[in-house]
């Protein structure tokens, strides 16, 4: 197919998306029906053009079709085919598409499933996403076209980064873009909230099953990443406080806050307008992500080419999106605000605790990643702010946070009960020495392995204790709604995460060392045996392979075989060898021949290491499970229960009377 | 003060002494975890720490990575084709270390040569950091650079 077509394809979705910012808007202004009744057909129209282009990108790659510039640069014929398919989001132009695409689905799925919602609330959600659509689509037709040729058409392709080359590629960038893209569905929601002046928090609650669907995919999407960043890396980390990874934090840490906030004002009515804004600034802070990866203005592990005119396009973009929205936020929140009052001990102020603590951890990172940009701007030199910045600050405003989370789902809504807290406090903190104590007896001896013990039991027991007390308190059938389970699954998540997180620093062997073929080395219980490299081939690639026997007291346990590949077009890329466990992974990568016949080689056994990902997978699981609740779901049209759209949505008298 | 007000005002001293905290100790916090990038003519220059760690940028000098037999200690020297550092790094290094590609390495001056720490090279081989990008394209100006030295490495 003809890549010219995909091109034509994308500015006729240009066109769509701006006829869906404006016609729905304006009809549900003047409360035109025709006008709003064009919403559904709008999205769809530009799902349809997005999804060709898509789809014609995609073919180029299946047929090496070279003389398109960008397979060029990310293909190559060796290329095994499922690389291909991923390949198409491997770099800037493709991942912009697949960004689309995405948001499409997003709006294809709010039309499906949004039907039930008052047509003008409804026909404002599309609009907003049509802005949104608007803006990256120009952003692609004016300085990134996937589909620009080169003549002659090369032979061959350049070939596929080969970090990128690996399963991990297939899920993490999807997933994730899910989770930024998603959030744009919550500030469409806030933002149409806000135009047509919604009295009440009604319009909350059918945003909370989307916010905690982008939330979901967001944590998977970070896990992915994480997970890759461990094996591909080739150094055994899953963690590292880049600015591309803090770029897909802050909005997980705001989106955090905002899923709570969200239910908050969805059942007591307060925080309306704290909800807004994190509305606003968790969908901010997804576009401030896209803009800081791909404008290459930070130094990062992922650092793509500088390009200027993508950067200052992003920014514009991205003023207009946070300006509008906060100048709109300044105008009409007064009027949506309200909410009944809470005692001190309640269930809100420990949700508040987390809210606080998780914008004030998203304003740190934030700080630290802009920081080296800031030097630089008012020429102090080029700087970089690294893990001990990010570290022990997170750790010290998560402690908070970790503190309160068993009492929020223990405590009542608005009222103080001292006398439940009292009883679970007791328990609590008996379980968690009692844990700590034995962490101790089992051979944890570092004062940051105990505390992460501690942490973890202290978690986990808060959600054990909330399961008993419904168990006692509420009749059969209506112990657990799917929004309690979905909470109390990513809570315990927290707790497996922390565990995760804080044994594996504290009880982790990690070893870099030079081996000659038939030596040996101890690590933590198990001896690395190293029986030398050989050479091997795979589709599109040599490797040196090493051959590693790991015993224990003398009994093999397994042989790994880790590679250091090298590509047609020069790259070498580690690919390390894992024995995964749900306690351990055995983790052997083959560094380089360093005479003498030897090689180096990091040799590790990472105890729990899993449990980081086992505890966000149950966050994400948890999320989704929440979305099933009965609560979200929509039986019968909703009549407009708040201000009926009219000719001037608020008139300026109102406003003021609002506000006195 | 009535219940609310007084409530209200708990609140938000409670929040703004949080922040207040959370400020003071990020600021405090980037300060003493800050590293300075330097290119080898400004460490030449004695403008680099000389007891603080800071990072050493440039170019991988061709034919000068050694490494010492049996162990993991490899010996380079890092330039920008004006000036040029011997580093010592004992570890594994990277996948896009080669020479002629750029690095960036971590680690402190220890009697004229640059002990590094940590060793980082970039994902995007043709990736530079403007400071050393600008040291080159003058050296290319004035015909420093070996030839062929630019061309090594991926795409």
């Amino acid at each position: 197919m003809n890549p010219e077509l995909g091109q034509l394809a994308l500015i006729l979705a240009l066109i769509l998306s701006a006829l869906q910012c404006l016609l729905p808007i304006i009809g549900a202004w003047r409360n035109n029906k025709p006008l709003m009744e064009t919403a559904p057909s709008l999205a769809i129209g530009q799902f349809v053009f997005i999804a060709m282009a898509y789809g014609i990108l995609t073919w180029a790659f299946w047929t090496n079709d070279f003389s398109v510039a960008y397979v060029a640069q990310n293909s190559n014929l060796a290329l095994p085919w499922f690389y291909k398919l991923a390949a198409v989001w491997g770099a800037h132009e493709g991942s912009l598409l697949l960004w689309m695409l995405i948001l499409n689905l997003w709006t294809v799925a709010l039309v499906v499933l949004g039907g039930k919602l008052p047509r003008a609330f409804f026909a404002r959600v599309i609009g907003v996403l049509g802005f949104v659509a608007f803006g990256f689509i120009l952003y692609m037709v004016a300085t990134s076209n996937p589909f620009g040729r080169i003549l002659p058409a090369p032979a061959n392709g350049a070939d596929l980064n080969p970090v990128l080359q690996d399963p991990g590629l297939t899920f993490h960038p999807p997933l994730l873009y899910m989770g930024y893209v998603g959030f744009s569905v919550a500030f469409a929601f806030a933002i149409a909230a806000l135009l047509g002046g919604e009295l009440k928090a009604t319009w909350v609650r059918w945003s909370r099953p989307w916010t905690n669907a982008a939330w979901a995919f967001l944590t998977i999407g970070i896990v992915a990443g994480s997970a890759w960043a461990y094996y591909e890396l080739g150094w055994g980390g899953w963690w590292f406080w880049d600015p591309v990874e803090n770029a897909s934090f802050m909005p997980w840490l705001i989106g955090t806050a905002l899923i709570h906030a969200q239910a908050i004002t969805d059942k007591r009515g307060g925080l309306r307008a704290w909800t807004l804004l994190l509305s606003i600034f968790g969908f901010a802070f997804s576009l401030l992500g896209t803009f800081l990866v791909r404008s290459g203005l930070l130094t990062s592990v992922h650092a793509f080419a500088f390009a200027p005119k993508r950067g200052v396009f992003m920014l514009v973009y991205l003023a207009v999106v946070i300006g509008g929205s906060l100048a709109l936020y300044a105008l009409r929140a007064p009027r949506v605000t309200g909410g009944k009052s809470f005692a001190l001990a309640s269930r809100e102020t420990m949700m508040l605790i987390g809210n606080l603590m998780l914008t004030v951890a998203c304003a740190m990172v934030l700080l630290g990643t802009l920081y080296p940009l800031v030097g630089e701007a008012l020429n102090i030199g080029r700087i970089s702010v690294g893990p001990p910045y990010f570290g022990p600050l997170f750790l010290l405003l998560m402690t908070p946070l970790v503190l309160a989370l068993p009492f929020g789902p223990l405590s009542r809504w608005g009222k103080a009960d001292l006398k439940v807290w009292r009883r679970a406090l007791v328990r609590i903190v008996a379980l968690a020495a009692a844990a700590g104590i034995i962490g101790f007896i089992i051979g944890v001896r570092s004062w940051y392995g105990l505390l992460g013990v501690t942490a973890a039991t202290w978690v986990m027991t808060g959600v054990a204790l909330f399961a008993i007390k419904r168990w006692r308190e509420a009749p059969r059938g209506k112990r657990y709604p799917f929004e309690m389970l979905g909470m109390m699954l990513a809570h315990f998540g927290i707790g497996v995460f922390i565990a995760g997180a804080i044994l594996t620093r504290s009880l982790s062997v990690e070893q870099d060392v030079s081996m000659r073929p038939g030596a040996g080395t101890v690590v933590g219980a198990y001896t690395f045996n190293f029986k030398g490299v050989s050479e091997v081939r795979g589709p599109n690639y040599r490797a040196q392979q090493g051959t590693m026997l790991i015993t224990r007291h003398g009994k093999p346990v397994v042989t790994l075989y880790p590679q250091k590949r090298t590509y047609p077009g020069g790259q070498v890329q580690t690919e390390a060898a894992i024995q995964a466990g749900i306690f351990r992974d055995l983790y052997v990568s083959l560094g380089d021949p360093v005479g003498d016949n030897a090689w180096s080689l990091r040799v590790y056994d990472k105890p729990f290491v899993r449990w980081i990902w086992g505890g966000g997978a149950l966050m994400m699981l948890g999320g989704f499970v929440v979305m099933a609740d009965k609560r979200f779901r929509l039986k019968h049209a909703i009549e407009p229960e708040t201000v009926p759209a009219r000719p001037d949505p608020v008139p300026r008298a109102k406003l003021a009377e609002g506000g006195a | 003060m009535n219940a609310v007000r007084k409530r209200r005002l708990i609140v938000t001293l409670v929040i703004l002494g949080a922040v207040a905290i959370a400020a003071g100790l990020s600021v405090f916090a980037l300060q003493q975890n800050v590293t300075y990038l330097y290119s080898p003519t400004e460490v030449d220059a004695g403008k680099a720490p000389a007891h603080h760690p800071f990072r050493l940028g440039g170019i991988v000098k061709e034919g000068s990575v050694h490494q010492v037999p049996g162990t993991l200690t490899t010996d380079f020297v890092i330039t920008d084709r004006f000036q040029s550092i011997p580093v010592r790094y004992t570890g594994i290094l990277p996948d896009l270390f080669r020479t002629g590609l750029s690095t960036i390495t971590t680690g402190r001056m220890e009697h004229g040569t640059f002990v590094a720490t940590t060793v980082l090279a970039k994902h995007d081989a043709t990736y530079m950091p403007p400071q050393v990008k600008q040291a080159i394209a003058k050296a290319k100006e004035e015909n420093r650079i070996p030839p062929h030295a630019l061309e090594g490495g991926g795409p």
